[in-house]
């Protein structure tokens, strides 16, 4: 239970940082760490105590194979959001690229103004 | 217990990336937890998914770069705003209140749930002829997740090209319409 809890604490970091901090890099980098942390709650779910890859080697005994093998489910569903994620990095670092070149600064309480 | 001193190493990353003045060793700290994730994926029995975070790490390592350097560092006001103070500890009661349920209700650690999967594992050999069952659930199982995946990036790619355009398509005599 004490790994789930320092995960749910890696997730309030990342949760902290988004709301706080008023550098554009450092919420990109929040958002980050809370694809991260999300990303292992999913995989420490799916552990298996003694648990083996679900990659059947030849030769291997079925019956052993499907008690060892971890959780194959919650695997497959976070290699999509891992790839996602770098979507969403790649997106945002063009927009704060973008914002410098206009405003000259990643701070965002200076970009309040709207210009033409 | 190697998972635990792993865990508690990425907390202090993550809290140096985001504390720290200069950028650029906030996003190398940054890199450090995402190593990090990705041996303890590979001590969870995930080998698929700890070499793709790798890659993953290293490429967004690499724009992050691409964003920070060559910056000057830029100053950013210091004063704290009231009102972000407030809204944080609103967020994080909220957040703990409804992680304490969640936790009473989750199995515990080293026993999953399994319902669906423990079909995939049973005959994913058998129906699609992959022996990495992964694979074949991302690929044969799923494969409509894998597509939208592929979209997904592939927009993401283009709206970056079109926002990093430095050209616009107008000539430069041309008016505003």
């Amino acid at each position: 239970m004490l790994i789930y809890v320092l995960c749910i604490i890696l997730f309030a970091i990342g949760l902290y940082g988004i709301v706080v901090k008023k550098n554009l890099v450092k919420i990109i980098i929040s958002f980050g760490i809370l694809d991260y942390s999300v990303n292992l709650f999913f995989i420490l779910l799916g552990y298996k105590r003694d648990g083996i890859a679900p990659i059947m080697m030849k030769g291997q005994d079925k019956a052993q194979f499907v008690a060892q093998a971890v959780d194959p489910l919650p695997q497959a569903l976070v290699l999509t959001s891992i790839v996602i994620g770098l979507g969403i990095t790649i997106l945002m670092v063009a927009i704060a690229i973008r914002l410098y070149d206009k405003y000259g600064t990643f701070d965002v309480m200076k970009m309040r103004k709207l210009k033409g | 217990m190697l998972l635990i001193i792993l865990l508690i190493f990425m907390i202090a990353g993550a809290i140096i990336a985001l504390e720290t003045k200069n950028l650029l060793s906030a996003v190398i700290a940054v890199g450090a937890v995402g190593a990090g994730v990705s041996i303890c994926f590979l001590m969870l029995g995930a080998p698929d998914i700890a070499i793709t975070q790798m890659a993953v790490e290293t490429l967004s390592l690499v724009i992050l770069i691409r964003a920070t350097i060559s910056r000057d560092l830029t100053h950013v006001t210091a004063q704290k705003e009231v009102g972000g103070l407030i809204a944080i500890g609103v967020f994080m009661a909220i957040f703990v209140l409804f992680s304490t349920f969640a936790l009473m209700e989750i199995p515990s650690f080293g026993k999953p749930l399994m319902t669906v999967s423990s079909h995939y594992v049973q005959n994913g050999l058998a129906q699609t002829g992959a022996s990495n069952i992964v694979s074949a659930i991302i690929l044969d199982y799923r494969g409509y997740d894998t597509l939208g995946e592929a979209t997904i990036l592939f927009v993401a790619v283009a709206g970056a090209i079109v926002l990093l355009r430095k050209k616009g398509r107008k000539k430069v005599g041309e008016k505003d319409e």
